[in-house]
């Protein structure tokens, strides 16, 4: 259990950091190139993924068509709410700035980030939009956001018209919606809850339940092409959030034997005790940040993968022409499908992992230690 | 390093619809919806339950059945037995009874048998000791008269005689 733990620590590490230089890596190239944002300059592929990968205040479906989304933050002077189109120019990029006929506040959009601009907004948008300073909070509803909401809005009406199915075909065999999700639900049940938690599985059945599908369907969600890049589950605040509540449960749901064990653990001499002590509060708290680490940097990895091969083609077509575009997309395609593929198998096997992996916390938490 | 960052408003709005969701769900989805799959499997238990017992009270029939009949067939073959053994004793005793009922008769067959046996010959004693004198008498008789008469009249006087 140890060894597998240090193993997924260390890949999710190694993931991590991996990830970090890479959009170092890229946001250094893409520096250059941001100021004039359409000249014709080379292709950005770095730009263009970080793009997608990151969170967003529109929906970009395609290149002219974009949903702008409500901005909504919270100041010190009250609430503004405003269109994110708001920021748009002529061309639909958000270089503009936005005056609140309410607070009076000024904002505008800087490079992924909303900020709020003193009186001279003018001049400061020239200048490259020097922040002035956060003293707001920003609780837009954005691309994540409504991910988030589709993902809910999926798994309610999905869920309680199944068991609606339940109720009506009391005691009968599964049929359809209700006969494709049981097997899951049996799994999750039978395979990840029994084994992991013993006898107790029964409380922790819902959130098992919930997580699993939340993730899966939020990894779905991210694979659907035309739906503005959704990449819910490739976010670390959404894995961080569901991390959390993973960590709340367990830790609530605990007994005295398990925070014993971090104390003093079983079979350990009592002057190794102070050594033991850092490491087993730290795996406390390591275990959600793996769990949070692992999902994320996954789901982000092969959203930039598949992103990878797509600009392949945009790559070959600036730098050698169409022709070679041409040539380059016949297996940047056949290499975007097997990675979809492969992403459809990712997607179901990381919340799977998730779940599995909360529920062997929560059999630890509440597991009998009589035999101590 | 924006990717590393989470965000505030996300993490907000992710905290509010995941309790959501789980609120929701677990009240009208999952709690039903397991409840319901508990109860069918605890049904489907149940039925193969009374199935298997249903078979086992069945065998147990069929063993009484059996074991009624073996019974059945045993004390048939006692009767006949006795009956047999009954029709055996009656007959000997039977048997017996007319051989003692023969004896007796025959018994008593000798007896007077016997006793007109022994009257007979007393009978034919006093015959003969007549007949005797009678031919001592006419012997005496001839005798006196003639010695040829004497045997011409014993002859004729044993052919007077009939021994009857």
């Amino acid at each position: 259990m140890l060894k597998i733990k240090e193993q997924s620590v260390a890949r999710g590490l190694k993931i991590i950091v991996l990830t970090i230089l890479t959009s170092a890596a890229m946001s250094a190239f893409a520096s250059p190139a941001s100021d004039s944002t359409h000249s014709e300059e080379g292709f950005n592929a770095g730009e263009v993924i970080m793009h997608h990968v990151l969170d967003a205040n529109e929906i970009h479906i395609f290149d002219g068509l974009s949903i702008p989304l409500p901005i909504i933050l919270y100041t010190s002077q009250g609430l503004d709410i405003f269109s994110f189109g708001n920021f748009w120019d002529d061309h639909h990029h958000p270089t503009m700035t936005y005056t609140s006929a309410s607070t009076g506040n000024t904002y505008a959009y800087n490079h992924g980030h909303i900020v709020q601009v003193g009186d001279m907004a003018e001049e400061l948008a020239h200048a490259g939009w020097s922040v002035s300073d956060h003293s707001f909070l920003d609780f837009s509803i954005t691309k994540n956001v409504a991910g988030i909401f589709l993902a809910a809005i999926i798994m309610i009406l999905l869920f309680t018209s199944v068991a609606r199915a339940y109720a009506k075909r009391d005691g009968k065999a599964p049929k359809g919606l209700q006969s494709f999700m049981e097997p899951l639900i049996l799994f999750i049940r039978d395979e990840v809850a029994k084994p992991s938690i013993g006898h107790k599985y029964d409380r922790f059945m819902p959130f098992l339940l919930s997580i699993f599908f939340f993730i899966w369907f939020g990894n779905l969600l991210g694979l659907v092409p035309f739906l503005g890049g959704l990449n819910i589950t490739g976010n670390i605040a959404v894995t961080a959030v569901l991390a959390i509540f993973t960590f709340i449960v367990t830790s609530f749901s605990a007994n005295k034997g398990y925070w014993m064990h971090i104390v003093a653990p079983p079979g350990v001499p009592w002057w190794l005790l102070p050594i033991m002590w850092p490491i087993e509060i730290l795996g406390v708290f390591n275990k959600p940040i793996v769990l949070c680490l692992r999902l994320f940097a996954n789901i982000t990895a092969g959203h930039i993968i598949i992103l990878s091969f797509t600009c392949l083609i945009f790559i070959f077509n600036s730098s050698s022409g169409a022709g070679a575009a041409y040539g380059v997309s016949i297996g940047s395609v056949l290499f975007s499908v097997f990675m979809m593929c492969l992403e459809l198998l990712v997607a179901f096997l990381q919340a799977y992992v998730f779940t599995l992996l909360s529920a062997l916390y929560f059999g630890q938490a509440v597991e009998d230690h009589d035999h101590h | 390093m924006d990717i590393v960052t989470p965000g505030f408003g996300l993490v907000f709005w992710m905290t509010l619809s995941f309790l959501i969701i789980l609120f929701l769900l677990k009240k009208f989805a999952w709690s039903p919806i397991l409840k319901s799959i508990k109860e069918r499997e605890d049904s489907i238990e149940d039925a193969l339950e009374s199935a298997a017992k249903a078979k086992e009270e069945m065998r147990k029939l069929q063993d009484n059945n059996e074991s009624l009949l073996q019974e059945a067939r045993a004390e048939r073959d006692q009767l006949m037995k006795e009956a047999r053994e009954t029709k055996d004793q009656v007959i000997s005793e039977a048997k017996n009874k007319a051989k003692e009922e023969a004896e007796k008769i025959l018994t008593a067959a000798r007896e007077e048998i016997k006793n007109e046996k022994a009257k007979a010959i007393g009978e034919l004693k006093d015959q003969v000791a007549a007949i005797s004198f009678d031919i001592a008498h006419k012997v005496l008789q001839d005798k006196l008269s003639e010695a040829d008469m004497q045997k011409d009249s014993i002859q004729s006087a044993l052919k007077e005689i009939s021994f009857n």
